[in-house]
């Protein structure tokens, strides 16, 4: 369709689609109004549980099976980036010159993560072992890699400092899946997501049983899969070209 | 009745609509898609509002018999937010494929989808 005849029709469907927003608006319960029938049982659910945070409450306690959907879904897309993101057949990596440095102040933030990562890593090995998530290329050798994703200095110099093998990738990709396997172990070892911890009393730091531990697992992939899509990103950009470029950049740096 | 900003959400969600279609960039759609989706974020916490009600978050100035607004779709909302960036990041890796396969990323340009 052309231009016009698109838009044409976009104002029609949209027209439409306002109409209907309208409707529904005008009969929907009032803004700032006082009727919400969710809150009024996610809040005394939540306080049951001696959980201060109810947004907390709902995510990882009142609604985590749909939390664990939501980060099939994000694991799902961060496989799917990555796999749109590999080299096309006329493209190659590229190893890139060591022209600079990892920041002291990068390796030691690599560093402060390493408590988070490898109790991550620890806490996948507990929970289920043996398990089939084997297979998965980010757990091919534990014991000399038991940390996946954030290694000290290793991403942020994605571009510069790491070695241009596809099996990084693949790697990074595992650290997402490691980290999905971790909260599974933790749901799976009680009921399916049931609260495994006791909790304590209202008001204490850690009195909402496994809401924490299930924040902390989620928030732990969820940024493992940053580090897989930005860490790609980089890579599309610096480390893969298309071998015309790489062959116009050999003779640059062979004239000079 | 104030349904303001019920129509804020709409407005969002149907100016990223516009934008989508009259996109000659992929990238820029894609941003469009978030501005579309945000409309959703404002749509989710409007309706989740109570005049005078506080976050949902209690303490020791906070009671449990305080009001609150709904934090359901508070919830709701972060689940949207992690979705709409794991929707973005697949479709830039898509625009980047495209750009590389057909050396374009104008819709309008693309010969794969011409019929």
């Amino acid at each position: 369709v052309s231009r016009g005849v698109r838009l044409l029709m976009f104002g029609i469907g949209a027209g439409c689609v306002a109409a209907m927003f309208a409707v529904a608006f005008f009969r929907m319960p009032a803004f700032g109004g006082t009727a919400h029938l969710y809150r009024d049982l996610a809040v005394p659910a939540s306080v049951a549980h001696q959980t201060a945070n109810v947004i907390s409450s709902v995510n990882f306690a009142q609604r985590g099976f749909d939390t664990l959907g939501e980060e099939t879904i994000l694991l799902t897309s961060v496989v799917a980036a990555t796999v749109l993101l590999r080299p096309a057949p006329e493209e190659s990596r590229i190893r890139p010159e060591r022209t600079g440095r990892i920041l002291q102040a990068t390796t030691l933030v690599g560093y402060l993560l390493l408590p988070g990562d490898a109790a991550c890593g620890v806490r996948h090995r507990a929970a289920r072992p043996g398990d089939p998530g084997r297979g998965f290329p980010g757990r091919r050798d534990p014991r000399r890699r038991p940390v996946p994703g954030l290694r000290g200095g290793g991403l942020p110099g994605a571009g510069q400092a790491a070695p241009a093998r596809p099996v990084r990738g693949r790697r990074r990709v595992g650290s997402a899946v490691c980290a999905l396997l971790g909260i599974a172990g933790i749901v799976f070892s009680g009921a399916f997501l049931g609260n495994i911890i006791p909790s304590g009393t209202f008001g204490q730091l850690l009195s909402a049983g496994s809401v924490p531990v299930f924040n902390d697992a989620v928030g732990l992939e969820v940024g493992c899969a940053m580090a897989v899509l930005l860490a790609h990103f980089l890579q599309q950009d610096i480390i893969i070209t298309a071998k015309s470029e790489r062959a116009r950049r050999r003779a640059q740096g062979g004239s000079s | 009745m104030n349904v303001y900003a019920y129509f804020v959400a709409a407005w969002l969600m149907l100016t990223g609509g516009y934008g989508i279609a009259r996109s000659r960039n992929l990238v820029h759609a894609v941003v469009c898609l978030s501005i579309c989706q945000s409309g959703t974020y404002v749509l989710l916490l409007a309706v989740g509002y109570q005049n005078g009600a506080l976050a949902p978050v209690f303490g020791s100035t906070i009671k449990p018999s305080k009001r609150v607004v709904d934090p359901v779709v508070q919830a709701m909302t972060l689940t949207d937010i992690v979705v709409s960036a794991t929707v973005t990041a697949l479709l830039l890796a898509l625009a980047v494929q495209i750009n590389k396969r057909q050396g374009t990323i104008d819709p309008d340009e693309l010969r794969a989808l011409k019929g």
